[in-house]
């Protein structure tokens, strides 16, 4: 390995680092990318065994306490009732994603302009609108145009996915109350596309694509990365970003797949490790011009986390549900995600609809909403939910507050002995009463489907699988961390294009706007060579 | 992924899950099932579990107690009638353990060939046959489509 400095280093192989990685290869610069993961291999996800099931809640499970892999770092989530949702390998948190894409709505870039609170980007809609476009033809996204809820755009969508019986179900439901409902977009082939074979329901989305169907970015950007000559090196875990007396970051110093301890040099260093792992790292690299984490003049890493509090509300059916089958997000509704001032609370929420359970999470979400009891009855009772349960998950948008944070935990540290990131995260009064609202229409929406039981969960524990805010971007250089094209305000070669730079969080899915984002700053970058450092 | 490792279980762990396992589950002549307890079923539980096998020794650990306790007994060794008012004693005094034998039980019972036959599903994992999902009536989307569009305003 030579000692010559690369020109672009990334850092963390998910959504974002790949959309990065990708994008600036066409100018053939040398760029590395370093991932703390491993390569995935689709047949050995879970969806190829008989106990998958199992394995999606073992070494598959989206929380990292719970998977402890050797590429995971535990997190201290004691202070939070949302726990973490990630993945560290190749594809980052996109290999376990259910692969809803939608988009943010122009609103999403208006909050304080609009409803007072939080803040307005310092992008819109339309600045993102070709970077979203560009995104879903790298991904391939199944949809339909024509959504009332959204502006039209010009996006090439494969075929929706079926709507199926739990989709028919929900529409009924929907029309019923003259409530609107869309066939979702997702990041889910419903025809061959781009070398990958098209979707074949199994069911099993959110523990990794054996078919390669979704499109997780191991499968979408990587293969074109790699073949532009972008070189990946997993299993190397970043401990800190190395910086120069002038004040510019001069690399990184990571760990490698044996453990020893290696400098990379770097003209430029791009963090892609998302909103707990990205501040994590700046917060490590600390020196004497940074004594407070490096590009954190702000005070602002690690601040303003926000997550998406999910609400949970299904019902059980006498009709047949799609059960175990098909991708298990094929539609939304946006009738609540706009602010209605009559409902208490600013902004809102989408619902995405589920169709169903497989039957193990079927006999554990029976047992633990008494459904399903111990002993003689617990067949008869297992039979009437299993393959008889459809219904939706509210996506409730979060509020940045300086209070929810990222800190560095004192005493515990990752295999690597790197201080592991802590969460102190409070759900505020807004979110609660937004989730209590999604309770009260989602149950309206059950029961005039004909669910003749309902259960809800609110908000799900496990749900944190959006992580958001912790470096956020803005014109401020006091109350910000990144410029409106994603460069550190205080080093001006370091650049950040994961969920932490996101300055609200909307209420939808932030994979397809994170890789538009990251996309948009390759784009400022390749535009701006020549005074990239100015 | 999945890794084969060495039973970490003890014998008395395995009689005493057996035992708590066969309640939690239990076989069904009405629908032709076996339950919990039995012996392939048990080996599928104990697989899963040695992933983090302090967990479940943990919570058969405290199941023994409570027998102990009320019961001056191994778990395993009491009648039905003792075990149903210790696992009722269990499930109120220490609900966490409880639940991950629970859920660990139906994690291995629910891939059982006979149990999988008995629910209509094929004993197969989903890959790479995969399954039909049909596509449904797309008329029942016209009602929205005529809907004019509600997206706030930017200016």
């Amino acid at each position: 390995m030579s000692d010559d400095p690369v020109d672009v280093l990334i850092i963390g192989a998910g959504a974002s680092g790949a959309a990065m990685a990708w994008s600036l290869a066409e100018t053939k610069m040398h760029i590395v990318c370093l991932e703390q993961g491993g390569l995935m291999n689709p047949l050995q996800y879970p969806s190829t065994e008989r106990n998958w099931e199992a394995r999606a809640q073992g070494d598959m499970a989206i929380n990292p306490n719970l998977r402890g892999l050797p590429s995971d770092y535990p997190i201290n989530e004691d202070d939070s009732p949302i726990k973490v949702a990630n993945f560290n390998g190749v594809g980052g948190g996109t290999v376990l994603f259910a692969g809803h894409f939608p988009r943010f709505h122009p609103s999403d870039f208006r909050v304080k302009s609009l409803d007072g609170v939080a803040d307005d980007w310092p992008i819109d809609y339309e600045t993102l609108a070709p970077f979203y476009g560009e995104n879903d033809r790298m991904t391939g996204v199944a949809g339909l145009q024509g959504d009332p809820a959204y502006p039209r755009d010009n996006a090439h969508r494969l075929p929706p996915l079926p709507l199926g019986k739990s989709g028919q179900i929900l529409a009924k439901g929907f029309n019923k109350l003259g409530w609107a409902w869309w066939p979702s977009d997702t990041a889910i082939i419903t025809n061959d596309y781009d070398g990958r074979a098209r979707c074949i329901n199994l069911g099993a989305c959110g523990a990794g694509c054996a078919q390669g169907a979704k499109g997780s970015a191991d499968v979408t950007y990587w293969p074109h990365a790699l073949r532009a000559g972008v070189e990946l090196r997993t299993h190397c875990r970043v401990r800190e970003i190395t910086v120069g007396e002038d004040g510019m970051a001069t690399g990184a110093i990571y760990y490698d797949a044996r453990g020893e301890e290696v400098e990379i040099k770097a003209h430029v260093v791009v963090l892609a490790c998302n909103g707990i792992g990205t501040p994590r790292l700046l917060l490590n690299s600390k020196s004497a011009q940074f004594p407070d984490g490096l590009a954190n003049s702000s005070g602002q890493v690690g601040k303003n986390f926000m997550f998406h509090p999910y609400a949970w509300i299904q019902g059980v059916f006498d009709e047949e549900t799609d059960g175990h089958a098909g991708p298990t997000k094929a539609m939304r509704s946006q009738q609540f995600y706009e602010t209605g001032e009559e409902r208490g609370y600013v902004r809102g929420y989408t619902f995405e609809i589920t169709r169903g359970m497989p039957p193990v999470r079927t006999a554990q979400t029976g047992m633990r909403h008494g459904r399903i009891p111990w002993g003689a009855e617990h067949h008869k009772e297992f039979r009437r939910m299993f393959g008889h349960v459809a219904g939706m998950v509210a996506v409730c948008e979060d509020l940045p507050e300086e209070h929810n944070q990222v800190t560095l935990d004192p005493e515990l540290k990752d295999s690597d002995g790197i201080p592991a990131p802590k969460i102190s995260y409070t759900l505020s009064d807004n979110s609660r009463k937004m989730l209590d609202h999604a309770v009260e229409q989602a149950s309206e929406i059950l029961e005039a489907a004909g669910a003749n039981d309902i259960m809800s969960e609110s908000p799900i524990r496990f749900g944190g699988w959006h992580l958001m805010g912790t470096a956020r971007m803005g014109t401020d250089p006091e109350r910000s961390v990144v410029n409106e094209w994603g460069r550190s305000h205080d080093v001006r070669n370091l650049f950040i294009v994961d969920g932490s730079i996101f300055v609200t969080s909307a209420g939808v899915n932030p994979t397809s706007t994170i890789q538009a984002l990251a996309l948009y700053v390759a784009d400022q970058m390749k535009s701006r060579l020549a005074t990239l450092f100015d | 992924m999945s890794q084969q490792t060495e039973n970490p279980f003890s014998e008395e762990e395995r009689r005493a899950l057996t035992a708590l396992a066969g309640m939690i589950v239990p076989a069904s002549e009405e629908f032709g099932v076996p339950g919990a307890d039995d012996p392939a079923i048990v080996d599928n539980i104990l697989e899963d579990a040695s992933r983090r096998p302090e967990q479940l020794s943990a919570a058969l650990a405290t199941l023994e107690a409570v027998a102990e306790e009320k019961c001056g007994s191994a778990f395993a060794d009491l009648s039905v009638a003792q075990q149903q008012k210790i696992s009722e004693a269990y499930r109120d005094a220490h609900a966490g353990h409880a639940n991950l034998i629970a859920n660990l039980t139906v994690q291995g019972y629910y891939r059982d060939d006979r149990v999988m036959a008995s629910i209509g599903l094929d004993p197969r994992p989903p890959h790479p046959l995969g399954y039909e999902v049909e596509q449904g009536d797309w008329s029942l989307l016209d009602p929205v489509r005529d809907k004019d569009a509600f997206f706030r305003a930017v200016e």
